[in-house]
């Protein structure tokens, strides 16, 4: 495993600020630019850029497909049930004012909760797809590099 | 790979229109995401290309078409307001409610997010959805988990 020592370095310095970057455009999507899409997507990067360079069953092993299967679900289940909450509150569907007692309360709720649906979701599927293609695609040889 | 660089490029002149939550978009999917699946699809499928079968009797035809649609699309751009024109209709329509309404009715400073996220949750929601479906897709098509079935 002595291929690409340069990336390897650099990606492994990149990989926790990369994280740490997609929660911050999770959880500051309020204030700044981002949101849960966006956030998804910079999480699921990181992870492609990690499963480029390294093994993918070392990943695997510590983020199992099942897991991640699970979370796609969850975040579609997130979402809606925000809508369904809101209705069982006494609104219409995803009407978050009701969520909370001031209905500006209510509405940043509301948002947090379908945003890190959304960026669950986002974040699942788009390494479910990476590691689909990474299966099928031969492993290249030491020499290959 | 141009395409990528393609999507990095516009990836900044969004920016430049200071749009950078699709930038982000743009930088994440265009030029890092995308650009990874379509040349592992390419490393997935053949590298000749078949001799193609149909000749000039189907292709002009074909090539008439595309034509006249691109041409159909210059000229109705000549109708389109000019660009970061105030009223435009897109601008005109429901902007000036969400850009009144959010800071007392939502309290979220980025209009963006209220605007995607509360007033136009429903489409957010199939949006959702929509990415849901084609994960399932894809694990159909390529299977889940390769290593599992050993």
């Amino acid at each position: 495993m002595q291929h690409h020592l340069v990336l390897r370095v650099v990606a492994k310095l990149l990989f926790a600020p990369i994280l740490l970057f997609a929660l911050y455009v999770q959880f500051h999507g309020d204030f700044g630019p981002g949101g849960g899409f966006q956030a998804g997507l910079i999480f699921a990067s990181a992870l492609v850029l990690h499963g480029l360079l390294f093994d993918i069953e070392a990943a695997r092993r510590f983020l199992p497909d099942f897991l991640l299967q699970c979370c796609a679900a969850l975040g579609v289940l997130l979402y809606a049930g925000t809508g369904f909450a809101s209705i069982l509150l006494g609104g219409n569907f995803l009407d978050y004012d009701f969520l909370l007692a001031s209905p500006v309360a209510g509405q940043h709720l509301g948002i947090l909760l379908v945003e890190a649906g959304v960026g669950i979701t986002v974040a699942a599927v788009m390494i479910l797809v990476f590691r689909a293609f990474a299966d099928h695609l031969p492993c290249m040889g030491e020499e290959d590099w | 790979m141009l395409a990528g660089v393609f999507s990095l490029l516009s990836a900044l002149l969004l920016l430049s229109m200071d749009a950078a939550d699709v930038a982000f978009t743009e930088a994440a999917v265009g030029a890092g995401i995308a650009t990874i699946l379509m040349l592992g699809a390419m490393a997935l499928t053949e590298r000749q290309e078949k001799p193609p079968l149909h000749r000039w009797r189907t292709r002009l035809p074909a090539a008439g078409i595309a034509m006249a649609l691109g041409g159909l699309l210059i000229y109705a751009m000549s109708a389109a307001p000019p660009f970061g024109d105030p009223l435009a209709p897109a601008q005109s329509h429901v902007a000036p409610y969400y850009i009144a309404a959010t800071e007392g009715e939502i309290g979220v400073p980025n209009l963006v997010t209220a605007i995607l996220a509360s007033y136009r949750g429903f489409d957010t929601l199939g949006e959702v959805v929509v990415i849901f479906t084609a994960g399932i897709g894809v694990a159909l098509l390529l299977g889940t988990n390769r290593s599992a079935d050993k």
